[in-house]
């Protein structure tokens, strides 16, 4: 039967079930096949911290929510239009993100006496016409995919685990997707077992074949593809783009990569990757806990590698000693933290950007550092390499701030030639020609002297340094010079930087300023306002200390300003304090990313005064 | 290879070249300053260029070492001095490093990193000064004081449970384990240079005086009287002896050391434990870890163990060789368009 082929703009459709149902990975291939196929995008991932959390409970939920258009993708989609629900649970946990008359694909095994339990219902949502406000599809996904794979006397716990495949088959069909690199990949990823790849295979094609012939479905969708600047794209989360940038800088600088990590979610992907790059010279050290992790990268840029640590809040907190001691003894750091919801453990899988203060203001003495944060998952690329060119030209340890949302979450990256990018230059001092340990140059920063370099044998350490020579002083007058030397190295940054760049007028009724992963649903809000004609820009800040000098003077030409943030203000108190501008805020900790509606409805009652 | 050897060959440095131009900041009479004298003394041996040569430290009295050499150094933070010099050892295996600690800055603080770096086994050498107390924060019970012990933080006794810096090393897989006094310097510089020629972590604990806060807590092991009924020198292939006319020996009762008089006929030098550092099994050099002055046995001195295994550095360096051999050299451009890559016209 020949079905009625809608065309849309974009959709959003989140897969949902157990942690062990790889919905992650079902949401990934779909993710990719739409990025080949040239759509733009944008994901969240939205998973529990329990591994194995029990079968069928709420709190054991796994989503993946993925927003595809022809259009520009600002963000994962503020609700779906189909919910992939291979449980009741997670049709309860993702019902209410579900918009009128979306699509509910919900696996009809599952909806089992116990499994509706588990969820809090008393009868099955299937049954008792709760949902009669979307479109509902009850498929018997277990059953089917068991049929398929009825020949091929493979365990029933292994059949069991291929019912992903059959769904995002039928998902493939349903928005008309390429089935071929789903299964190279399977192909691939199972090759030494092949009666899985068989399997996954047979599955995926079920459930594709079960869209054609079932009458079910009067219709499928097509999604033309975007618009994007012409070129070799590829799809990339924020870690692997981080990891990226980091190896990026270091072969530009022509140095070797130290890091030292200590696993933690949600940053060991960057561990994970950097420790496959070793044919980059890259030496990973995994260490026995947080702060061995990050004295082991300042030893190693003692010794002329560049250190770099990669962690969360929590490994931050345990590292403020340490960063304090590269702040002192003026060494080149990269610290990368991924925030999650805090404080203590918090919420270790949810995204937060809580940590600001943190990043600024967390150490015991007049510690400062520059701090940047990249607004999108291809951004932590560019600022990966950021922080190495400030580290190195400026002898600082440097603080990205990316988060969980950034960090999982991913968009097609314009892939960049390596020779887009420029150089950056080291100087290690070998000869003395006059200066001494703690000399400065024009920027501020000291030399940098390798251990194995004749006649320029040194010690630093964390007592207080005399000006020039290095040696420890407990001189009132020197450590009070010396506060204020490191001080000014650090603020004269905001001349080496670009300026902060601003979406629409110069002047207007309502700046919108953000900082980090804010940014696709501010971008959104902002559009939308823009082409309602109201006068409100956008301001997000990648440089948050020092800032670009230009950022006073735009906060200035507005009437208002708003400031939305996963936090409960730390970027608008900041703000105030710098700049004495009044500020609203808009502040949100649920351990998810804003929805764009959220922003917009603000906007509208700001400019409503 | 020649360029190195003649550099070497150029080389002629002495104690001098390794003082800086710091004063010495300890106390008068601290055992710290014959450890300097020592260390300085010996370095010239090793035919290493003095640039060579990175000292490490954390926080404590004897922290301030790196200061006094005139090397590369790292003061570094509380505990962490393993930490730093991991980095610094993993960034630049050619370096000398050497770490320089104490009791409450190794065991305490820095417990967690000292038996991680040892069980790694980076090529490093870390000299422990045990005093038995915390000098720097003017006199606190430390991880190695006796039960009992009255100090600032503990005017009833202390009720810790003391450890010995050696079974912890030991535990920890380490493969160079030796103790020196700081009274007995040719001694102390034979273990030094010990602990240099071993290629892995070398750890060597060296009894010191504190005169302020701990002083004559090893006068037993120092003062002439009771010197040699007191100490136990350790050497390879040889009985354990001791006492003042030799008269004293060690027998194994099964797993447990016993004390015997050689004097009365029971018993005669033959039937005495014979030392073996290389033993693979660390059980020999256990046992002789938990014999003490805290005991009633001697205190052994010397080289407890001297077992290599690979280091870990060599590994690091071997596995980017490997993988560079096998995936080739990095490349931007092909890290860059790995995956799936599409092209959009």
């Amino acid at each position: 039967m020949e079905k009625e082929v809608q065309v849309l703009e974009d959709v959003t459709i989140r897969f949902a079930g157990d942690s062990g149902d790889g919905m992650q990975l079902t949401g990934t291939q779909f993710t990719n096949v739409s990025a080949m196929m040239g759509n733009d995008l944008a994901t969240l991932p939205d998973f529990p911290a329990e591994i194995r959390a029990p079968i069928g409970t709420l709190y054991g939920v796994s989503g993946f929510q993925v927003h595809i258009g022809s259009g520009k993708i600002h963000t994962p989609g503020d609700h779906s239009d189909v919910l992939v629900a291979m449980n009741p649970a997670a049709l309860k946990v993702n019902l209410r993100e579900l918009d009128t008359n979306g699509i509910i694909i919900a696996n009809e095994d599952q909806f089992t006496e116990k499994n509706l339990k588990y969820a809090g219902y008393e009868v099955s949502p299937l049954e008792d016409n709760s949902l009669v406000k979307y479109r509902v599809f009850k498929i018997r996904i277990t059953h089917l995919t068991g049929l398929a794979l009825e020949d091929l006397k493979l365990p029933n716990k292994t059949v069991d685990r291929c019912k992903n495949f059959f769904a995002l088959g039928l998902i493939f069909w349903l928005f008309s997707r390429d089935s071929e690199p789903t299964i190279a990949w399977i192909k691939d990823k199972f090759k030494k077992t092949p009666e899985l790849v068989e399997a996954n295979i047979r599955a995926l094609k079920a459930g594709f074949n079960y869209g054609v012939i079932t009458e079910a479905f009067q219709s499928k969708y097509e999604i033309s593809s975007a618009q994007l600047p012409k070129g070799k794209y590829r799809n990339i989360t924020g870690n692997t783009a981080m990891a990226i940038g980091l190896v990026t800088a270091v072969q530009k600088a022509g140095l070797e990569l130290f890091l030292g990590s200590y696993p933690i979610t949600p940053a060991s992907d960057i561990l994970h990757d950097l420790s496959k790059l070793k044919n980059f010279g890259i030496k990973t050290f995994q260490a026995e806990d947080e702060i061995a992790a990050i004295a082991s990268a300042i030893g190693a840029s003692f010794a002329g590698d560049l250190g770099m640590t990669t962690t969360s809040g929590p490994g931050v907190s345990l590292k403020g000693e340490a960063i304090g001691y590269a702040v002192m003894t003026e060494l080149p750091l990269v610290i990368v933290n991924i925030q999650r919801g805090g404080p203590s453990t918090g919420l270790p899988t949810k995204t937060e950007q809580s940590d600001l203060n943190q990043a600024i203001y967390g150490r015991h003495g007049e510690a400062p550092l520059p701090v940047i944060a990249p607004a999108t998952p291809s951004d932590c690329f560019i600022m990966a390499f950021e922080a190495c060119r400030l580290a190195i030209k400026y002898m600082t340890p440097v603080i990205i701030l990316s988060d969980g949302y950034l960090a999982n979450g991913s968009e097609p990256w314009k892939i960049p030639s390596p020779s887009d990018f420029p150089e950056i230059k080291v100087e290690f001092l070998t000869e003395k020609n006059g200066k001494l340990p703690y000399s400065r140059n024009e920027f501020n920063a000291r030399p940098w002297i390798k251990p194995g370099t004749p006649n320029l044998e040194h010690r630093i350490g964390g007592i207080e340094k005399a000006n020039v020579s290095g040696n420890i002083s407990y001189d009132p007058e020197n450590h009070h010079n010396m506060v204020y030397l490191r001080k000014a190295k650090i603020e004269n940054i905001a001349n080496d930087i670009v300026p902060a760049e601003l979406f629409g007028n110069e002047t207007g009724d309502v700046l919108v300023v953000g900082w980090g992963s804010t940014y696709g649903a501010i971008r959104k809000a902002v559009e939308l306002q823009q082409s309602a004609g109201k006068k409100v820009s956008h301001l997000h800040i990648r440089h948050l200390y020092p800032m670009a000098k230009n950022v006073e003077s735009l906060l200035k030409g507005f009437k208002k300003v708003l400031v939305p943030e996963m936090n409960t203000g730390q970027l608008a108190s900041l703000l105030r304090s710098d700049f004495l501008v009044p500020t609203i805020q808009l502040n949100k900790v649920y351990g998810q990313p804003f929805k764009a509606s959220e922003i917009t409805k603000k906007i509208d009652e700001v400019l409503r005064g | 290879m020649s360029e190195v050897l003649n550099k070497i060959e150029s080389i002629k440095l002495t104690a001098k070249d390794f003082t800086s131009d710091q004063d010495v900041r300890w106390c008068p009479g601290c055992g710290d300053y014959a450890i300097l004298a020592v260390v300085q003394r010996t370095l010239p041996e090793f035919g290493i260029p003095r640039e060579n040569f990175v000292f490490v430290s954390g926080i404590g009295c004897s922290s301030r070492f790196p200061y006094y050499m005139n090397t590369y150094g790292m003061h570094t933070i509380h505990g962490r001095a393993t930490a730093f010099a991991s980095g610094v050892k993993g960034a630049n295996p050619d370096l000398s490093v050497w770490i320089i600690t104490g009791d409450g800055d190794a065991l305490s603080i820095g417990g967690n990193h000292f038996i991680h770096i040892i069980r790694r086994n980076f090529d490093v050498n870390i000299i422990l000064f045990n005093n038995e107390i915390y000098g720097l924060t003017k006199g606190q019970y430390s991880p190695t004081s006796e039960v009992g012990k009255v100090t600032k933080s503990s005017p009833y006794g202390s009720i810790d449970t003391p450890f010995k810096p050696t079974s912890v090393a030991l535990g920890a897989e380490a493969g160079f384990v030796a103790i020196g006094i700081d009274r007995d310097t040719k001694h102390l510089q034979e273990m030094i240079r010990r602990a240099h020629k071993h290629k892995g972590t070398s750890f060597l604990e060296v009894y010191q005086n504190c005169v302020i806060f701990n002083d004559g807590t090893f006068s037993a092991l120092t003062e002439k009287d009771t010197k040699q009924d007191s100490v136990l020198y350790l050497e390879h292939g040889k009985p354990l002896v001791y006492g003042k006319e030799n008269d004293k020996g060690i027998i194994m009762d099964g797993l447990t050391p016993k004390i015997v008089n050689l004097a009365d006929g029971t018993y005669s030098i033959n039937d005495l434990a014979v030392h073996d550092e290389h033993a693979k099994d660390p059980t020999w050099a256990h046992i002789l870890s938990r014999m003490n002055r805290s005991s009633d046995y001697p205190q052994p001195l010397g080289v407890f163990r001297d077992v290599e295994r690979p280091t870990y550095e060599k590994g690091l360096v071997n596995q980017i060789e490997l993988a560079k051999g096998k995936r080739g050299k990095g490349n931007l451009e092909s890290l860059f368009n790995e995956g799936d890559v599409w092209e959009n016209n």
